[in-house]
């Protein structure tokens, strides 16, 4: 049991280690000078040379990265250029609205993916698996800007009952804000549901055709109770991963979403960001957005060796 | 068979053998005709504007009607469909191109493939939009910058693919036999290994076209894309966005096409997977 922590611990720690490698490598990868974008034609060689060494940008590659480092190590990201505040601030204050979303849409993504992926599979070849097949990839295929655009002309402009964008006035309470978040969680969810479909599906057919299954059936429960307590349950692991991770992916993953309803999440921080080429947003962003899907990924590995003990050997 | 007919190599018959995978093929089909015929058939102009046909439901002179500056919306979404689906093929062709060579590395070498597959978790660890947006954001904006971001976003998709299928094609007999008789490690990987994973290839060359097609749409869409005179449909969507409420199908059929493109080659890339895999076959 142990072992098996530590290892993916390990791990854990390498790829969280590549990651940063790789945000630092990307914004160093802008052609140009920042500093020189940064400041704007009207800079000086000696503008230019001061806010280098604010930046530590006159070092070597790996003196800086180092630099880096340690300010991440004390949980400091920078600061934003265009902002003018610490990025963690900055992203603090988006954090709100892209967790709620991410949970919201992922809720309605599992009501819907995880029993039709159940009938699915049970109806393997008739009309409801093709049809339920058919709309896991339909759902796979429509734009996320688009449908959000479609549902908001529905409901928001035409019927009016959800607002048609932002995050309520400063101040709105916990209910108002996720009356901003139905439309939303629904476009995230409906399409996230398409893998959660289709995920369900491959592992309860892999399932059903074990011999537990036929022992149960051969001794005589009724169909309900062997799909869902010996069927499903043994299924659950994969489906639990895939939920897992779609929470994961959503958090800076549903900026699309995030801007065309408006919403002052962490997606929309960095689309700004990219426009302004703000880069120690982008970097924070980034860093912060992958280690979390990382961290998560880590304790759905864990979370196997409770759902199912073999995998601990 | 009568000796008049074309001969048709059985893969293909028993792809199209299923009804669903053959009407994507030829929607697809479709679609691409379309954007490359379009400009010499219809003889309309893309970007010609008149103000006073502006907003105008379809109609025989408009197919698809016009947007908010009277521009044809058919002829629009016909070139916008020639730029986008370069992108995405381009796209394509270069995630496979990379991914291929990443993992039959990983697959072939034991001693990179800890440290590859380190990366390629690493990478995959970024949300496929958030790290586009970044990458075209810190390169520009620009067409090919857009091709290169996405190519490097869906290469580690190939090589993971690839690295599994190098895994157990290098430890089939004609591999050791080819290394027994001293063939170097290039022409085995070359001759050998490759040629047996043209399979798993294909299927995600065909998935990555899908989603290319819909991450160039929402990057257009959110102005950090392909700059915005240039008509895709991402650009066509971003573009009309403020005037949905008068004119839905301004919106709606840009969209439209960004969906049935993206639904025919996932059901194509589906066909072909269980083509070659019966275990996954969809009906018993």
């Amino acid at each position: 049991m142990w072992r098996f922590v530590l290892g993916r611990l390990g791990g854990m720690l390498v790829v969280l280690s590549l990651v940063a490698v790789l945000v630092f490598a990307l914004t160093r990868a802008a052609p140009g000078d920042p500093v020189a974008v940064l400041l704007g034609d009207q800079a000086t060689a000696e503008d230019i040379a001061r806010a280098q060494r604010l930046y530590g940008l006159d070092r070597s590659l790996p003196e800086q990265f180092a630099l880096w480092l340690r300010q991440l190590a004390h949980g400091n990201l920078g600061d934003s250029i265009f902002l003018q505040r610490p990025v963690t601030q900055a992203l603090w204050e988006r954090a709100e609205p892209t967790t709620l979303l991410a949970l919201l849409a992922v809720s309605i993504a599992a009501l819907i993916g995880v029993p039709c992926g159940v009938v699915s599979a049970v109806f393997r070849g008739g009309a409801a698996d093709q049809l339920l097949t058919g709309f896991a990839m339909l759902g796979a295929s429509v734009p996320s800007f688009w449908f959000g655009l479609v549902l908001m002309q529905i409901f928001a402009v035409s019927l009016g009952w959800f607002p048609v964008s932002g995050y309520g006035e400063p101040g709105a309470s916990l209910a108002e804000r996720l009356h901003c978040l139905v439309l939303p969680a629904t476009v995230l969810g409906v399409l996230n549901s398409a893998l959660i479909i289709r995920f369900t599906r491959a592992s309860m057919l892999d399932v059903l055709g074990e011999d537990y299954v036929r022992t149960a059936r051969a001794k005589g429960l009724p169909e309900h109770r062997v799909v869902l307590k010996h069927a499903l349950r043994n299924a659950l692991v994969p489906i639990v991963t895939v939920i897992g991770l779609t929470v994961a992916l959503m958090i800076g993953g549903a900026v699309v979403t995030e801007t065309v309803f408006g919403l002052p999440g962490v997606g929309n921080l960095v689309v700004s960001a990219v426009t302004r080429r703000d880069y120690p947003v982008i970097q924070g962003a980034l860093l912060i957005v992958a280690a979390i899907y990382v961290v998560i990924n880590f304790l759905v590995d864990l979370l196997y060796t409770v759902v199912d003990p073999r995998i601990r050997a | 068979m009568n000796p008049g007919t074309v001969r048709v190599p059985l893969v293909v018959r028993k792809l199209f053998s299923r009804r669903i995978v053959l009407a994507a093929a030829v929607m697809l089909l479709v679609v691409v005709v379309v954007a490359l015929l379009a400009g010499p058939l219809s003889g309309l102009d893309p970007n010609e504007t008149a103000v006073s046909q502006r907003l105008r439901w379809p109609s025989p002179a408009h197919w698809l009607g016009t947007d908010e500056l009277g521009r044809d919306l058919f002829a629009r979404i016909a070139f916008g469909g020639r730029t986008s689906l370069a992108i995405a093929g381009l796209t394509a062709l270069g995630a496979v191109a990379a991914g291929t060579v990443l993992g039959l590395a990983a697959g072939y070498f034991e001693r990179l493939d800890a440290l590859l597959m380190r990366l390629v978790d690493a990478m995959m660890s970024f949300p496929d939009i958030l790290l586009a947006i970044a990458l075209v954001g810190i390169l520009g904006a620009s067409m090919l910058n857009v091709v290169f971001a996405l190519a490097l976003v869906y290469t580690p998709r190939v090589a993971r693919v690839v690295r599994a299928s190098t895994l157990v094609v290098r430890e089939l007999l004609f591999v050791e036999a080819a290394r027994a008789l001293g063939a170097p490690t290039l022409r085995v990987l070359w001759r050998h290994v490759l040629p047996n994973l043209v399979s798993p290839i294909t299927v995600q060359g065909t998935f990555i076209f899908a989603y290319a097609i819909l991450a160039e749409a929402a990057l257009s869409f959110l102005g950090v894309g392909v700059p915005p005179e240039i008509p895709t449909w991402g650009t066509m969507v971003a573009g009309s966005q403020a005037y949905a409420h008068q004119a839905l199908w301004i919106v709606l059929f840009p969209g439209l096409a960004i969906i049935v493109t993206a639904l025919s080659l996932q059901v194509l890339g589906d066909g072909i997977r269980d083509l070659l895999d019966p275990r996954l076959r969809r009906t018993a």
